[in-house]
């Protein structure tokens, strides 16, 4: 037997193999000459309805499934209905794009702030901003102060606590990758480990079942939850800020997005004519109050 | 490659082994000149081969790390998958996180292993009298190898304490472990009955002529030798029991998964998912080795009494 002969071939594959690969994942990506058009004059490319958006004379608007309320209502977002459905579409406004020239997309959160080339001009899905995230994506300037609030079951040892101290001996719980969970550790430091669940649901779940004494979840989220879905549990308090400076929901944008300055000059001055206050009025409880845990 | 590199000298070796038992005593021979003439060249093809091999490895790996430093994203992915400050932070917290996939692993492998054979048993006892076992043995494993592993979880961790029995845990933890084994113990059971039934009934003959009850030929002849033909694949379900125990985090515990999820969640960065990833496959392959360890001293024994 001979084995020599097939060496060379199976060189020849390997590096034909190899070659192959170079000119597939060399193909020039379609990558946005972000840098350019951002370093432009702001105004010139903030005109309305000329955006650069992803699709031409569109805006793409991008959330999770399923979207929750009271943010969006009955898990349509183009209903224009729930908080933040009314924000895109005030923003969507703001940019000179109309109700017919949104188009929403459902992006897991996960997604949306992966590299690479997004499908959406901007997400809106409650997310906080933090110094730390905004080296993975763009942020526009906050369009919801938000606070942390603790739900518990009515009755129960966890539904009197009054300070941090007395939450330090519960088992608490928080969906995953929310700053309600750094609340929890930061904040809070329970004696025991904090159940992390994947989803705000399970832990809903789980606090119906007794699985955890109370759980920590973002204010207009926990009145929710405690006028419709878990209507035995009660908000035992909210959280101050951490560090003084106020906790802000952004909408998401790819980093280097040439869009970011025209979103974030739309957010502001929809926050200076009032027309977020009037939305939050709208969509959002009044979150006074909530006694606050200190 | 391997392949290719070790083929010429396992036959160089097969020619000295005729070589030594041609003559015992191992004197008077000479090999003659057309035999070394042969040895060398094989030789020289062997070293060829080796170099070519080790050529075109070094030009692909070259090919592919240029490929994939010069995509355009490449800055950004390694910022976003690859980055060290991220792997250093998440490393700790996923080894703790580990912790918990290891002793689910471990007690839930047990469970499986047990119950998974009683069932396996239960479904392949003969006389009419056991129908009702061997209908109840076949459904179990109809419905939950069918059923989605995450679907049973759900029901499990999150379906049971909501019955609020008195006496039954509500530790996700133990919840999920269940489920687990609800689902593994279905597979394993396969596996057990495809070894029973692959023992040639005339073992199981040979047994009861010989005076053994149906019992003990089972027992003592069937379940060893079947159990010995199927430790490959009982290993194959482990490891993969192995990275399904990550699943119970969906009731809030933190496995090696979701202890990378919290980092990703708060910064963004993709880098602790690749350190999980690792950590699961570096726990994997000396599994892997296990098996083909096990595997290779089987063949060992079977052969023992000499093979032809």
């Amino acid at each position: 037997m001979h084995p020599a002969p097939r060496t060379p071939r199976r060189a020849v594959a390997a590096v034909t193999v190899a070659l192959l690969a170079t000119a597939v994942g060399c193909a020039p990506q379609p990558e946005e000459e972000a840098a350019a058009t951002s370093s432009g004059p702001a105004a010139k490319s903030c005109a309305k309805g000329k955006l650069a958006t992803k699709e031409t004379g569109k805006l793409t608007i991008a959330t999770d499934e399923p979207a929750y309320e009271p943010w969006f209502k009955d898990d349509k977002p183009a209903n224009g209905q729930g908080f933040e459905s009314a924000v895109a579409y005030a923003v969507a406004k703001r940019l000179g794009y109309d109700k017919s020239a949104v188009v929403w997309q459902s992006v897991p959160f996960n997604k949306a702030f992966a590299p690479g080339v997004k499908s959406f001009d901007f997400d809106i899905n409650q997310v906080s901003i933090s110094d730390e995230r905004k080296k993975a994506v763009d942020f526009s300037s906050g369009y919801y102060d938000v606070r942390q609030a603790v739900i518990a079951l009515k009755g129960g040892t966890a539904a009197k606590a009054r300070s941090i101290a007395d939450l330090r001996k519960l088992k608490l719980g928080a969906q995953v990758g929310t700053t309600s969970l750094d609340y929890i550790t930061d904040l809070v430091k329970p004696a025991r480990q904090a159940a992390v669940f994947g989803k705000n649901d399970q832990a809903k779940s789980a606090l119906k079942n007794r699985q955890v004494d109370a759980v920590v979840t973002d204010l207009p989220t926990a009145f929710y939850i405690t006028a419709a879905e878990v209507t035995d549990a009660e908000i035992v308090g909210q959280f101050e800020n951490q560090g003084g400076a106020s906790e802000q929901f952004g909408l998401v944008l790819d980093k280097g997005s040439a869009l970011t300055s025209c979103v974030t000059a739309a957010v502001d001055a929809l926050r200076e004519d009032g027309t977020l206050a009037r939305i939050e009025k709208q969509w959002l409880s009044d979150a006074v109050d909530a006694p606050v845990l200190k | 490659m391997t392949v290719v590199k070790g083929e010429p000298a396992r036959e160089g070796a097969d020619g000295t082994g005729d070589m030594t038992r041609g003559g015992p005593d191992g004197d008077g021979y000479v090999p003659s000149e057309r035999r070394l003439a042969r040895e060398r060249h094989r030789r020289a093809r062997a070293r060829r081969a080796t170099a070519i091999a080790a050529l075109s490895t070094l030009v692909t790996a070259a090919l592919l790390y240029l490929v994939v430093v010069n995509a355009p994203g490449w800055p950004r992915t390694k910022e976003t998958f690859l980055s060290a400050h991220y792997a250093r932070e998440a490393f700790p917290k996923v080894l703790e996180g580990l912790w918990l996939n290891l002793r689910l692993l471990l007690v839930c492998g047990a469970a499986v292993l047990v119950l998974g054979m009683l069932i396996a048993i239960a479904r392949t006892l003969r006389g009419p009298v056991f129908f009702p076992l061997r209908v109840l043995a076949a459904a179990y494993t109809d419905f939950f190898r069918g059923l989605p592993l995450i679907i049973n979880l759900l029901i499990v961790v999150l379906g049971v304490p909501a019955l609020r029995l008195q006496g039954v845990t509500v530790d996700p933890v133990l919840l999920g472990g269940t489920a687990l084994t609800l689902t593994y113990s279905a597979y394993v059971a396969e596996v057990f009955r495809a070894g029973i039934e692959s023992v040639h009934p005339s073992q199981r003959a040979a047994a009861r002529s010989l005076g053994l009850t149906s019992r003990q030929a089972l027992r003592h002849v069937v379940l060893p030798q079947a159990v010995r033909r199927q430790v490959p694949p009982l290993l194959n379900d482990l490891v993969s029991l192995q990275k399904d125990t990550g699943l119970v985090s969906i009731g809030g515990a933190v496995d090696a998964v979701r202890a990378a999820d919290i980092i990703v969640g708060r910064s963004l960065n993709y880098t602790p998912y690749i350190v999980a990833g690792l950590v699961f496959v570096a726990l994997t392959i000396p599994m892997t080795r296990f098996t083909d360890w096990v595997t290779a001293r089987m063949d060992r024994r079977r052969v023992q009494g000499g093979s032809l």
